[in-house]
C-alpha cells in the first residue's frame, strides 16, 4: 500500500519529474475518461512550465462500469512500466482514447517497441489488478470523488482545470514554503 | 445499510458520486453494507440512469408523495424541489448511526462511509466478543 494517500510515494509511484521538486502535484485518473485526457495537454504544459520544481505522480482510478476499456488501459499503462516505459504508454493512452481495444494496446507496444507478448499476456491475466485496485482503495480514502482528482502538495484542488488557475494554485506553494 | 440521497438522475456531479459507490460495492459488502441511492426521480428515469451507467445497485424513486422520504430524513430542499445530497449508515436495528449532508453541487466521495461502516463493524465486533 502507498505510504500516502494524497501525495506522491517515490518508491511506489509511477513518478515524472524531479524527485525532490518542491511541488508535488498526484492525479488519479481514468484512461477512458474523457475528462483527463482534456487534463492531460494541461499537465504536459505544467511539467514543462515548472521544470526540475514539480514532481507528478498518476495513479489509477478506474470507473469501470461506465468505462469497460479503463481496466486493460490501466494494466496497459502496468505492464509498460514493468518494461520500463509506463509514460510512454500513459501518453499514448490518452492520446488515444477512442482506441483501447485489447488489440489497440498490443499496438501502443508494438509503437514503444515494448515486448508485445509479454505486455497483452500479462494485461489479459490482469497481473496488475491488484496494484491498480490499490490506487483506487488509497485514492477514495484520500477523498477522490471523480476523475480526475489532483492534489497539490497533499491538498485536493478543486478548481478550474486549465493552465493558468493550475499554476496560481501550484506557484502558491512555491511562494508559502 | 448506506442511504444515499441525491438531487437529481444525470447531472454530471451525481453521476460522478453513483458512479463512484458503484464501483465500490464490494467495500461495501466486505463491510457488511448494502447500499442505495435515493432521489425524487420517477422509476423510468431511474431505470434509463441505471442503465447508462450499468449501476448494481437500487436506485429508489421518492417520487410518490414527492420527496416524502427526503422529507423524513430532513434533508428536503423545499425550494429546489429535490432531495439534499445526504448519506445516512444506518445499523441492523435501523439506527442512523452516521449522517453527512453535502453542499448540493460537492460530491461527498465515499471515505466518510467507508470510515463509519469500518467503526461499525468493529463496534459490532466487540460487543459480540463481549457477549
Amino acid at each position: 500500500m502507498t505510504k500516502s494517500l494524497t501525495l506522491p510515494d517515490t518508491e511506489r509511484d509511477h513518478v515524472s519529474g524531479f524527485a525532490k521538486g518542491a511541488i508535488k502535484l498526484l492525479e488519479y485518473g481514468d484512461y477512458e475518461c474523457p475528462f483527463c485526457a482534456d487534463a492531460q495537454p494541461i499537465v504536459k504544459e505544467i511539467q514543462r512550465r515548472l521544470g526540475d520544481d514539480l514532481l507528478f505522480a498518476f495513479r489509477h482510478f478506474p470507473l469501470i462500469n461506465i468505462h469497460p476499456h479503463s481496466e486493460h488501459a490501466a494494466e496497459a499503462a502496468e505492464a509498460a512500466g514493468a518494461q520500463e516505459n509506463f509514460w510512454g504508454m500513459h501518453d499514448l493512452l490518452f492520446e488515444n482514447q477512442s482506441a483501447l481495444e485489447d488489440a489497440d494496446l498490443v499496438a501502443y507496444a508494438g509503437e514503444l517497441s515494448l515486448d508485445k507478448t509479454r505486455l497483452i499476456r500479462e494485461v489479459t491475466s490482469s497481473v496488475y489488478a491488484l496494484r491498480i485496485r490499490e490506487d483506487f482503495k488509497a485514492g477514495v480514502r484520500g477523498g477522490v470523488n471523480g476523475t480526475p482528482t489532483f492534489f497539490i502538495n497533499g491538498e485536493r484542488y478543486d478548481g478550474p482545470r486549465d493552465v493558468g488557475h493550475f499554476l496560481e494554485a501550484l506557484s502558491k506553494q512555491t511562494v508559502e514554503r | 445499510m448506506v442511504l444515499a440521497f441525491y438531487p437529481a438522475d444525470f447531472s454530471p456531479v451525481c453521476g460522478d458520486q453513483m458512479a463512484l459507490y458503484n464501483e465500490m460495492l464490494n467495500e461495501f459488502q466486505e463491510l457488511e453494507a448494502e447500499l442505495v441511492g435515493l432521489s425524487v426521480d420517477g422509476a423510468s428515469c431511474h431505470a434509463a440512469f441505471a442503465k447508462q451507467n450499468k449501476l448494481h445497485f437500487p436506485l429508489l424513486a421518492d417520487f410518490e408523495p414527492k420527496g416524502a422520504v427526503a422529507r423524513s430524513y430532513g434533508v428536503y430542499d423545499e425550494k429546489e424541489g429535490t432531495c439534499g445530497r445526504a448519506l445516512f449508515v444506518i445499523d441492523r436495528d435501523g439506527i442512523i448511526r452516521w449522517s453527512y449532508v453535502s453542499p448540493i453541487g460537492v460530491n461527498p466521495g465515499a471515505n466518510g462511509i467507508l470510515s463509519a461502516l469500518e467503526d461499525l463493524k468493529a463496534k459490532s465486533e466487540t460487543a459480540n466478543a463481549a457477549k
